[in-house]
């Protein structure tokens, strides 16, 4: 550690990079750190996964007519969107605001603004890499979808805003073991009783018309009612998700503190 | 050297609650390195965050290179570096990869190869940051500062629990951030460091700077300094007390060995050694003993322990 610097080294030469660099660079990082995080993979990957394979071939719960895959297939594609866009968020923004990651980029030339662009452009390129994972697994497991593929893509998109504005919303506001606890608890009981795998009906009348406002409810459903059932725009599903985002992102933005 | 100053901070106040941590606070810092100094709870950490734009004066102006730090961001941050005190990297991220990655947020990095040689980061790795020992985490914040060629860097106690030779090399890089014209701001809780490599020093307590100045300046004002010699036993002090200048004192504390006490310049040295000439007295170790900048810092801000 004796190695002198060449004289000038150091002489300043500020400057932010352009921001579509930055915005790059951050969205590359952060899904680095998100697929190279063991408890991340088990949530975004291997449940979803398991669950898929598991609830298609062995008929542990009464699925209606047809294939127990084209059910299940739809519920998984939500949960992989909760596990990403909001557990996973959650969790890991919870731990860079605990460890001062958020406060040392705070002052870097990244704006908040682009921190959170990019933080969304790797919560999609996960998705993009899960839908990916789920769909090639479910075709191997005889799924034939139906339906209008926009409508599809337009549920992923408003159900990823809606569970990141709640994510985010905790991951601001709660200690980050808090977080950490709150989202897998959320995660297992929206799992539960969200219609991800076991059909709402199979609830009370009156829990059930609750449970079906819940984001990760619309979201299974109207991906059911497409791809199950060939079904057109679900427009009620995407209002209930269009609300939870509206509510969820605002919250976040007036409440979530930085360090 | 720039005449405008790097910092500039008028009637500053911030409150948490009740309790006002910062309390109608001015502080000018030009170019060079400034040191902050002060016991917990002084308000410096806090100043130092207000100036980095991590909180928003509840009152007073606060001008970093010449910029409001709250709204006049993205003028700002380009040009300046934050080392903060713990944290401020992904758990799961490697040393050059964080490194790498603030690099790229900027539009002139410095060759991030040659930083991680420069300080030691090479023995990093492929190890991710929460296994990285104490001492590396320090130096990769200090890298982080420092990769963006900021004009103004933060330091919030960049040595803190690093061994003799980290420190060395952080001081070096300090210092070598100076000549190439960077100015630093400097929170520390180590007087030595603050002396070697402080041009100024600004002394925060009860909210405020109780005293500001160049480490000299410091430690030669207010506390008197002492001078002591050693000489056969029994001399006449009151005919050395004489020849002194009338604010000085002078005793034989124990037999053989004098102090005078005063403010000690070439001058009183002079009328010393000349008056132990006149009695025929060789002065066998005579010694100035300057008082050191941790003196000065605990007369001013006494020596009972804070929270």
């Amino acid at each position: 550690m004796t190695i002198t610097a060449d004289k000038g080294m150091y002489a300043p030469k500020p400057g932010a990079a352009p921001l579509s660099r930055m915005i790059t660079a951050q969205a590359a990082l952060e899904t680095r750190m998100l697929l190279r995080n063991g408890e991340q993979l088990l949530l975004t990957v291997i449940i979803p996964t398991l669950l898929l394979v598991l609830f298609s071939a062995v008929d542990i719960v009464d699925t209606g007519a047809g294939e127990a895959v084209d059910f299940v297939a739809p519920g998984i594609l939500a949960l992989a969107v909760m596990s990403t866009a909001f557990t996973g968020q959650a969790i890991g923004t919870g731990f860079e605001r605990r460890y001062g990651v958020l406060k040392r980029l705070a002052s870097s030339p990244l704006p908040r603004w682009g921190l959170m662009t990019a933080k969304t452009a790797s919560v999609l390129v996960t998705e993009v890499l899960q839908v990916l994972l789920v769909t090639v697994i479910a075709f191997a497991l005889g799924w034939s979808p139906h339906g209008n593929p926009l409508a599809v893509l337009l549920l992923l998109i408003v159900g990823t805003a809606a569970f990141s504005g709640l994510g985010l919303l905790m991951a601001g506001t709660l200690k980050a073991e808090a977080t950490l606890a709150a989202a897998n608890l959320v995660f297992l009981l929206l799992l539960v009783g969200g219609g991800v795998i076991v059909p709402l009906d199979k609830f009370p009348d009156a829990a059930q018309s609750a449970l079906g406002l819940l984001p990760i409810s619309a979201l299974s459903d109207g991906l059911r009612d497409v791809l199950q059932h060939g079904a057109g725009m679900p427009w009620g599903d995407l209002g209930i998700l269009a609300a939870w985002a509206v509510v969820g992102l605002a919250a976040a933005g007036k409440f979530f503190r930085w360090e | 050297m720039r005449s405008e100053p790097v910092l500039q901070v008028q009637a500053l106040v911030k409150r948490y609650g009740d309790k006002t941590a910062v309390n109608g606070l001015d502080l000018v810092a030009g170019a060079g390195i400034t040191a902050v100094l002060g016991p917990n709870g002084a308000g410096k950490t806090t100043t130092v965050e207000t100036c980095e734009g991590y909180r928003r004066p509840d009152s007073g102006t606060v001008r970093v290179l010449g910029l409001d730090p709250v709204r006049q961001t993205r003028e700002l941050h380009p040009r300046i570096g934050v080392m903060l005190q713990s944290g401020g990297v992904y758990s799961g991220a490697r040393a050059d990869e964080m490194l790498r990655h603030v690099a790229r947020l900027h539009a002139h990095p410095l060759d991030v190869d040659a930083l991680i040689e420069r300080l030691g980061l090479g023995s990093c790795g492929r190890t991710s940051y929460r296994r990285l020992s104490g001492g590396q985490q320090q130096r990769l914040a200090l890298a982080m500062a420092v990769v963006g060629r900021p004009e103004l860097v933060f330091l919030d106690e960049p040595t803190a629990g690093l061994d003799p030779q980290a420190r060395r090399a952080t001081w070096d890089l300090v210092r070598d951030l100076k000549e190439d014209g960077v100015s630093v701001i400097l929170t520390t809780h180590y007087m030595d460091e603050a002396e070697q490599l402080a041009d100024d020093v600004a002394i925060i307590d009860g909210g405020r700077v109780i005293a500001q100045g160049s480490p000299e300046e410091l430690c030669r004002g207010g506390a008197e300094n002492t001078l002591r010699f050693t000489g056969r036993p029994g001399l006449d002090v009151g005919s050395l007390l004489k020849a002194l200048p009338a604010d000085c004192a002078a005793a034989e504390l124990t037999p053989g060995s004098y102090r005078v006490a005063g403010k000690v310049d070439p001058q009183l040295l002079a009328t010393v050694t000349s008056w132990c000439a006149q009695h025929g007295v060789m002065p066998d170790r005579i010694s100035v003993e300057r008082h050191t900048l941790e003196d000065v810092f605990l007369e001013l801000t006494g020596k009972e322990l804070r929270s």
